[in-house]
């Protein structure tokens, strides 16, 4: 598949997975190849917790929408934009009339109140000013950088917990509106990630199971990140290679030094590639393997050499 | 860096809470701890959360429970020297809701009133799903555990949260909502709150329907004459915390965005008065040694390439040890534990992590 199709599919993404696996990485990942395509990507954010911007070194992301990435004559622009609970519950409240209640919530605290009692309100509210955002927003793309695992099913959950629970009034509304876009393929789908990792994998497929029943949300395919690049050879035998016609001689020692960053690397690959393995045989869904950058911590670099990987990946779908 | 070993340190204390971001191994560092201090010879409690699966089977650890179980320490293949330990290792993993519940019936004035606030839904969402919650509940089963005075050690994880006030805050978290306007409003009411509680219920029921106001009004009333036990009892996990018998241990793994997240929560700490005894860097890649001179032979290429990637991978963790180090004042154990080449989740594999880890 074509990545310029892929973007097709779909208007927004949402990346989703345990804390730590590279949600924030694949995210801007997505943008840039998705801005490769043409298409103007937002990246949104909604743990407040700014991961995004110092991938593309800028100062914050913000709640506004800010280019973090400008259109050059190859590739669109990337923009980006912060929505936390928090202003997502309070700018509701204003616009259902209860400005001046929402001041007096936040003032006395008694918003916390609200939102004990209301479990899923805020996760709700992010994700219907998400789709107010994928409504109004002329970004042919949007990137959503989900909260990690156990509270992306929360997250994911909340409108079918809110519909049910709320029979009728603004959020009964809310919470329609918000599942019928989660229901339509064509508005968004969630693309799961996961590191070659047993905890991660578990994750992952708990996951996409629970999305799949409880949520009906299409899935993209997975992601596994982190995968180490296979270096050949590393099964010789070095004690049988002749040393004679090598310079320098290096000694036994040495020889196991070598012997032992071979076999680690070569250990740590094949438990790699036994996860991937268990994943594909326990969740039907295609792979998209993104490789362990080695040489540098990630920026925008980085980024860009990943996305390149993705769009390998994704032309290899056979679909 | 504190002279003063990990196992020096760990011996002199009857309390470690284990902090840090998820991921990192902090569940599987509190079971080496424990398991090493209970080879030590001391009985220990351990109190995880959310551990791997194959950890917890390892453990023995099939539910969530509320009160420990004893661990059979033999490890499979070594029947000698390490079996014959006279330490106890006792291990739960941790139930948040009946935790929850039993604190209520031992604070309630009456099973009857333990009822009501059971069966209220507002009580529900907090014992349930209320982040925040978790940590107390730690915390709560901390305070049991060490007053219980039957353990030499009791060993904490928490959940995995960026936020440290999460767990030291957290056991004000029912205090403070029941130090809230609304509640006060609603207990003793004046005239002047009264009106305001009302307005404000009666906006609330229009946002989110009658039942869950009715619910959160309920609740407040069940709760009445129940505050100062809770208050107090609060303050006491507070100062257990802050004493010198209880230990803080930060798990960090050393990539940039763990080590400034492990540095965030240990400022955290330090605001709180609250001192960093170790700082535990876990997953580290294993140190192979340098070469000054290089084979040039073609079959010893993919083991180069993999020893300098190891290497550049390496130094880079360095200089994120580093920084994290500079952060943190109080001149903590440093404990290096290298990644090993596979997980860790059985006895034996934890007994390379303890050996690693006190360098036994
Ligand atoms: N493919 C990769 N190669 C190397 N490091 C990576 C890769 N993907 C992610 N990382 C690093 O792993 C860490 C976690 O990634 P991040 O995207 O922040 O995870 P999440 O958003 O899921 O918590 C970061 O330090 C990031 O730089
Ligand atoms: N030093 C180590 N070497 C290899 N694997 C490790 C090491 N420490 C932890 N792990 C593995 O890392 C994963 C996460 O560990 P865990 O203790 O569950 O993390 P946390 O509690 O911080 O989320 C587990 O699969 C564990 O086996
Ligand atoms: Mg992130
Ligand atoms: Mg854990």
């Amino acid at each position: 598949m074509d990545p310029d199709e892929y973007f097709n599919r779909t208007r927004m993404v949402i990346v989703a997975g345990k804390g730590g696996v590279g949600k924030t990485v694949l995210s801007a990942a997505l943008a840039r190849l998705a801005a490769r395509t043409g298409r103007t990507a937002l990246l949104v954010e909604v743990d407040g917790r700014n991961a995004v911007a110092s991938l593309f070194d800028v100062a914050e992301i913000a709640y506004e929408e800010t280019v973090i990435a400008p259109a050059t004559d190859h590739t669109a622009a990337v923009r980006a934009r912060s929505i936390t609970p928090d202003t997502a519950l309070v700018e509701w409240l204003d616009d259902h009339g209860m400005k001046l209640i929402s001041k007096r919530l936040q003032r006395t605290g008694a918003i916390d109140v609200i939102a004990t009692a209301t479990p899923g309100i805020k996760d709700l509210l992010v994700l219907g000013k998400i789709k107010q955002l994928v409504v109004e927003s002329d970004a042919d793309v949007v990137i959503v950088d989900a909260p990690a695992a156990g509270h992306a099913m929360t997250f994911l959950r909340a409108p079918a917990m809110l519909a049910e629970m709320a029979r009728s009034g603004p959020i009964h509304t809310q919470a329609h509106a918000v599942l019928e876009m989660l229901h339509d393929p064509r508005q968004c789908e969630v693309m799961l990630v996961t590191l070659p990792e047993e905890t991660p994998v578990n994750e992952l497929i708990d996951t996409a199971f629970q999305l799949e029943d409880d949520v009906g949300i299409q899935l993209a395919p997975v992601v596994v990140n982190g995968m180490y690049p296979v270096i050949d050879g590393l099964d010789t035998d070095l004690s049988n290679v002749d040393l004679s016609s090598v310079k320098s001689n290096l000694g036994a020692a040495k020889i196991a030094e070598l012997r032992a960053a071979g076999d680690f690397r070569h250990k740590r690959s094949e438990l790699q590639t036994s996860q991937r393995d268990r994943l594909a045989d326990m969740l039907p869904l295609e792979q998209l393997a993104l490789p362990y950058i080695f040489d540098a911590d990630i920026g925008l670099e980085q980024i860009d050499e990943l996305a390149d990987a993705l769009a390998r990946a994704i032309e290899a779908l056979d679909v | 860096m504190s002279s003063a070993s990990f196992d020096e340190l760990i011996a002199s204390k009857s309390i470690v809470v284990l902090a840090g971001t998820g991921g990192v191994g902090k569940t599987t560092t509190s079971a080496v701890v424990a398991l090493h201090a209970a080879r030590a010879g001391r009985k220990v409690a351990l109190v995880t959360i959310d551990p791997a699966k194959r950890l917890a089977d390892a453990l023995g650890l099939d539910e969530l429970s509320n009160e420990p179980s004893r661990i059979d320490l033999t490890p499979d293949d070594q029947t000698t020297d390490k079996a014959k330990t006279t330490g106890e290792l006792w291990a739960l993993m941790l139930d948040t809701k009946s935790t929850f519940d039993a604190l209520i019936h031992r604070y309630s004035a009456d099973p009857a009133q333990a009822d009501r606030i059971l069966s209220n839904d507002f009580y529900s969402n907090i014992s349930n799903a209320l982040s925040g919650t978790q940590e107390y509940m730690a915390m709560e089963k901390l305070y049991e555990l060490a007053e219980d005075g039957d353990y030499d050690l009791v060993i904490v994880d928490t959940p995995p949260s960026r936020n440290a006030l999460a767990f030291l805050d957290s056991p004000n978290m029912l205090a403070r909502l029941l130090d809230h306007w609304l509640y006060k409003a609603l207990m003793t009411p004046t005239r002047k709150l009264l009106k305001a509680s009302n307005l404000l219920l009666k906006q609330l029921s229009k946002v989110v329907g009658g039942d869950v106001v009715e619910d959160i009004v309920a609740f407040f009333q069940a709760f009445e004459g129940m505050e100062d036990g809770f208050k107090e009892r609060s303050q006491r996990v507070m100062e257990l915390l802050a004493s010198d018998a209880c230990a803080f241990v930060l798990v960090a793994s050393a990539r940039r965005d763990t080590t400034i997240e492990a540095a965030y929560l240990a400022r955290q700490l330090a605001d709180n008065d609250l001192d960093v005894a170790a700082v535990v860097m876990n997953r580290l890649q294993p140190d192979f040694v340098r070469l000054k001179r290089r084979p040039r032979a073609p079959e010893f290429e993919p083991f180069l390439q993999a020893h300098d990637e190891l290497h550049a991978l390496a130094d880079r963790e360095e200089t994120h040890i580093e920084s994290l180090l500079s952060q943190v004042a109080s001149d903590p154990v440093v404990v290096r534990v290298p990644l090993l080449a596979t997980d860790v989740h059985d006895l034996d594999g934890m007994a390379e992590l303890q050996a690693k880890m006190f360098q036994t």
